[in-house]
């Protein structure tokens, strides 16, 4: 159960964007960034740290690399800079970002 | 080989300012921002947001102005443009849609605006405790506004902001001020002169007036401030308040303890810094102009020193004009007549910074925070290490950032430079004079491996 | 401080200075170690922490020996930190790589190897693979590699961790590290003692000193007859955002701290004391990590940095004894974290002149 957005969306836009939000498929006006979408579509946390504690976004504009989340595969995105377009793909970033070691066959 | 006559790297107030003088005046401006529209943070998505300026009030809709005037052929704008390199030489590296390009100058106006000071005290890292700023540019940005929040702190924002969300119909649900009688009195000095901007003193006034009126509880000089994690994810937040021990919760917890120049370009260049007393802040060191100790270096606005919006718009057209008479666009007579009005605007525009800077002063709780704080918010590092790497024979912040790592993550420095300095000066002998500026270096922000090679370096 | 006390200055509290110390304090000595201040060249803060053996030396067999009995020290040296300090500086030997994209450049290496493992007889060994035979073994080495030498012996260490364990090592046997503490002058006394101006005027008087301040040295050792002219050399390094699995390979290029983040460095070049980073050397790291581990393409860089390296005339270390002033000691190199192993244990021993004294004529200033 996932918790409540602490925020209330007052204003409406008329286009909208359609894309992949911790597993779930959202809705959002085109033009927002995906940091405040993802504030006001639940109370979800953004990421966790290297040691586990739960972070979500804190700034806005760019300054505190806490708004950190997996886009595309990109991780370690900070998502307050970034707009929501449609069929992004977003994650949480749980811990320390990785890269695909190719193992031995 | 240049490609502009004047790259200006900020498009807030005193960017779109600078650029449209400059313009007007006849030189090739490039003007980059990393956010996606003009107007920096207080003029943020000020075109979007042409029907819903009631909230804003009048202040935000007089941005209308300077976004329309940099509507013009010879200036050429790039958005989500992110400056990660500023050379002496005057070439600009930024990152725009995954690539990094070079551009080449014979001027170079810094206006990248001032952030939010850091703010610390325990649980300040939870999520739910955000920046009052932060609030204001999700109301501008997204029109998405709090459900319920606490604003904590001390500030022009924290009034302003807790009026926006009044006329929004999403009070605050408590106002809770750092600010104590002694910096009440201790401002009083500076009374006189600021009267002289009358204006902006009768501004702050009404908006406690509406504060009031709109019946939001207001605990005056809280001290002690501890946050804790409760449940749905809302915070629990205790303060003392009149000798008593008070707790609040609330959704979102909205903090603010002023705001302080972005300095990361201007010290990555090499340009001087000192600190500025009243503000508790490295700024750079500038003339009159806003020129460096750096030949084709300027800076103006904000991130040269804590003047407020309407300050930054006239330090812009000020540097932009002296760019104009030194290639000989202006006259002599043009140039003096700007700069005599110029000044005595900003004359008395300035004259209540320093009441303001004393009235809200910081308070010393944020400068020394308790042991168990954490203090660098990417390295999950806290006071109480600092003060254990302070014991081992080290003289200075970088020693001291090499030692326990704090500055190393990615933000670099910009959530603790300014607590870690303040913990130095108290618990080392370091006095104002030997604690300097921190080295940034460039990328200024984060660059991938794959962008960086493959930059054609001619 | 207080005159006549027999004591040992060490002037320089970086990596040599500090493994000096803790050496000389375990053998019984009283040290202070004064180091300058916080803004200063400080080449111990742009190392990558390499404990290095494959191509030292091949050219001067007596480095070549200090270099591998420094490397099978590391061992003892580190659990000798540990216990003093509490902090594991995160050794790790098991083996590094040189990776090459030319052709001559692999081939030229190669002979290299081969005269050094003719001085060195069993005691170094090394293996070469083609690009292929790499990546069979490690799959994601770029297809621009064209071969790479391993050795078994090569390791890393964390190196400013390395420097906080040293520091504390220092306090916790009795020495004493005074920080913003520049030595102006340096002048021997009549009855062989030495007397250190400080940069605040006050003198320390000092029975034995030992100069080691990397670039700060030149002036100070010329006041004290010695012949050694110290140069920087440019060193650029970019260091990313951290990692949360481990990269397969370490090589003396491109190494993962064990935080996580991947330094990435191995340029030179002359740019006197400016140790700003340059945009072409930047840019020439990100493409060779790329090529090397195309993985890394979109790791982001956090910081790029540049430090000076300390050069001797010929880029060997130096162990000198001032012959006109017998107390006064010499001792710069700049491969600083390798041989500190030997720092702390052999070295006192050299300076005490005792029985177990090693034989270091081969790196005093006679050769210049």
């Amino acid at each position: 159960m996932k918790p409540d957005s602490k925020f209330d969306t007052l204003v409406k836009n008329t286009k909208d964007v359609n894309f992949t939000l911790f597993g779930e498929v959202v809705t959002a006006p085109k033009g927002s960034t995906l940091a405040a979408v993802i504030l006001s579509h639940s109370g979800d946390t953004f990421r966790q740290t290297e040691t586990g504690a739960l972070r979500s976004a804190f700034c806005m504009m760019g300054v505190c690399f806490e708004c950190l989340v997996e886009v595309n595969g990109n991780q370690n995105t900070q998502s307050c800079m970034i707009l929501i377009e449609d069929k992004m793909v977003v994650k949480r970033q749980v811990g320390l970002r990785q890269i695909e070691i190719c193992e031995n066959d | 080989m240049t490609d502009y006559d004047i790259i200006i790297i900020g498009a807030g107030p005193a960017g779109m300012s600078a650029a449209s003088v400059a313009a007007n005046g006849g030189l090739d401006v490039l003007l980059l921002d990393e956010q996606p529209d003009a107007g920096g943070q207080v003029y943020r998505n000020i075109k979007q947001n042409e029907t819903e300026q009631n909230w804003f009030g009048n202040d935000y809709s007089s941005g209308k102005h300077l976004v329309n005037a940099i509507n013009c052929n010879k200036i050429t704008k790039y958005f989500n443009a992110t400056v990660w390199r500023v050379e002496k030489n005057k070439r600009v590296i930024w990152s725009h849609n995954g690539e990094s390009k070079i551009s080449a100058a014979s001027h170079i106006v810094l206006a990248t605006g001032a952030q939010e000071r850091p703010f610390p005290f325990p649980g300040w890292t939870l999520p739910g405790v955000m920046t009052v700023g932060s609030a204001q540019i999700l109301m501008k940005s997204s029109g998405i506004f709090p459900k319920e929040a606490v604003l904590v702190g001390s500030g022009p924002l924290l009034y302003l902001v807790a009026t926006q969300m009044i006329d929004a119909n999403c009070p605050p649900k408590a106002l809770l001020e750092t600010q104590t009688l002694r910096m009440m009195m201790n401002s009083l000095i500076h009374l006189p002169k600021a009267l002289l901007n009358m204006k902006s003193l009768i501004k702050g006034f009404m908006f406690i007036q509406k504060i009031k009126s709109a019946g939001v509880p207001r605990y005056k000089s809280v001290s002690r401030l501890k946050a804790q994690s409760s449940e749905n994810g809302s915070i629990k937040f205790l303060f003392l308040h009149k000798g008593i021990r008070r707790s609040l919760t609330t959704k979102l917890l909205l903090i603010h303890q002023g705001v302080i120049p972005s300095t990361e370009i201007s010290r990555s260049i090499g340009v001087d810094h000192s600190w500025n007393k009243s503000q508790l802040a490295f700024q750079p060191i500038i003339d009159k102009w806003g020129k460096t100790n750096i030949d084709g270096i300027y800076i103006a606005g904000d991130c040269a020193g804590i003047n407020g919006s309407n300050a930054a718009v006239l330090y812009g057209k000020k540097v932009a004009t002296k760019i104009l008479y030194e290639t000989g666009k202006v006259s002599f007579y043009f140039y003096t007549k700007q700069s005599l009005c110029i000044r005595t605007r900003l004359f008395f525009t300035n004259s209540v910074r320093l009441f303001l800077d004393t009235i809200f002063a910081v308070p010393q709780e944020i400068l020394l925070p308790s042991d168990e704080t954490i203090v660098c918010r990417c390295e999950e590092k806290t006071v109480g290490e600092v003060k254990l790497g302070l014991n081992e024979g080290i003289c200075g912040v970088r020693q001291l950032k090499t030692s326990i790592r704090s500055g190393m993550g990615l933000c670099q420095g910009r959530m603790c430079d300014a607590t870690i300095r303040s913990i130095m000066l108290h618990n080392t002998s370091q006095d104002d004079k030997t604690i300097l500026a921190p080295k940034a270096r460039s990328p200024l922000k984060p660059i991938t491996l794959g962008e960086m090679s493959k930059i054609k370096k001619d | 401080m207080t005159d006549n006390q027999p004591e040992i200055t060490i002037i320089g509290g970086g990596v040599v200075g500090l493994s000096i110390a803790v050496g000389l304090l375990q053998s019984g000595h009283k040290v202070i170690v004064l180091d300058g201040k916080d803004n200063d060249a400080r080449a111990s803060y742009g190392n990558f922490g390499l404990i290095w053996g494959q191509g030292k030396g091949w050219d001067f067999p007596p480095y070549a020996k200090l270099t591998t009995d420094a490397i099978d020290a590391w061992q003892n040296f580190s659990d000798n930190l540990n216990e003093l300090s509490g902090l594991d500086v995160s050794l790790d030997q098991k083996g590094g790589f040189e990776f090459f994209t030319d052709p001559e450049e692999f081939k030229s290496f190669i002979g290299m190897l081969e005269i050094q493992r003719a001085h060195a007889g069993n005691r170094f060994s090394y293996e070469s693979l083609s690009g292929d035979e790499l990546r069979k073994q490690i799959p994601g080495i770029g297809t621009k590699v064209v071969g790479a030498t391993f050795s078994q012996l090569d390791g890393h260490v964390n190196p400013l961790r390395f420097l906080r364990a040293l520091r504390r090592s220092v306090q916790v046997l009795g020495g004493k590290i005074r920080s913003n503490t520049v030595v102006k002058k340096a002048k021997s006394n009549k009855n062989g003692s030495f007397s250190l101006t400080l940069a605040n005027g006050k003198v320390i008087r000092s029975e034995k000193v030992i100069l080691c301040a990397g670039l700060g040295t030149t002036k100070l050792a010329n006041q004290l007859a010695f012949k050694t002219n110290i140069r920087p050399e440019k060193g650029e390094l970019l260091i990313t955002e951290k990692l949360g699995n481990k990269l397969p390979f370490l090589s003396s290029t491109i190494r993962q701290v064990d935080e996580g983040g991947v330094q990435i460095g191995g340029t030179n070049a002359d740019a006197g004391m400016n140790e700003s980073e340059t945009l072409s050397d930047m840019v020439d790291l990100a493409r060779h990590a790329v090529e090397v581990y195309p993985a890394l393409s979109n790791v982001r860089v956090l910081r790029a940095w540049g430090a000076l390296r300390i050069i001797t005339p010929d880029g060997f270390p130096v162990y000198a004894q001032s012959e006109e002033y017998p107390g006064a000691y010499l001792i710069t190199c700049h491969s600083g974290v390798t041989l500190a192993s030997l720092h702390a244990s052999i070295l006192p021993d050299w300076i005490d002149n005792n029985i177990k004294a090693p034989n270091l004529e081969a790196f005093n200033e006679a050769r210049f």
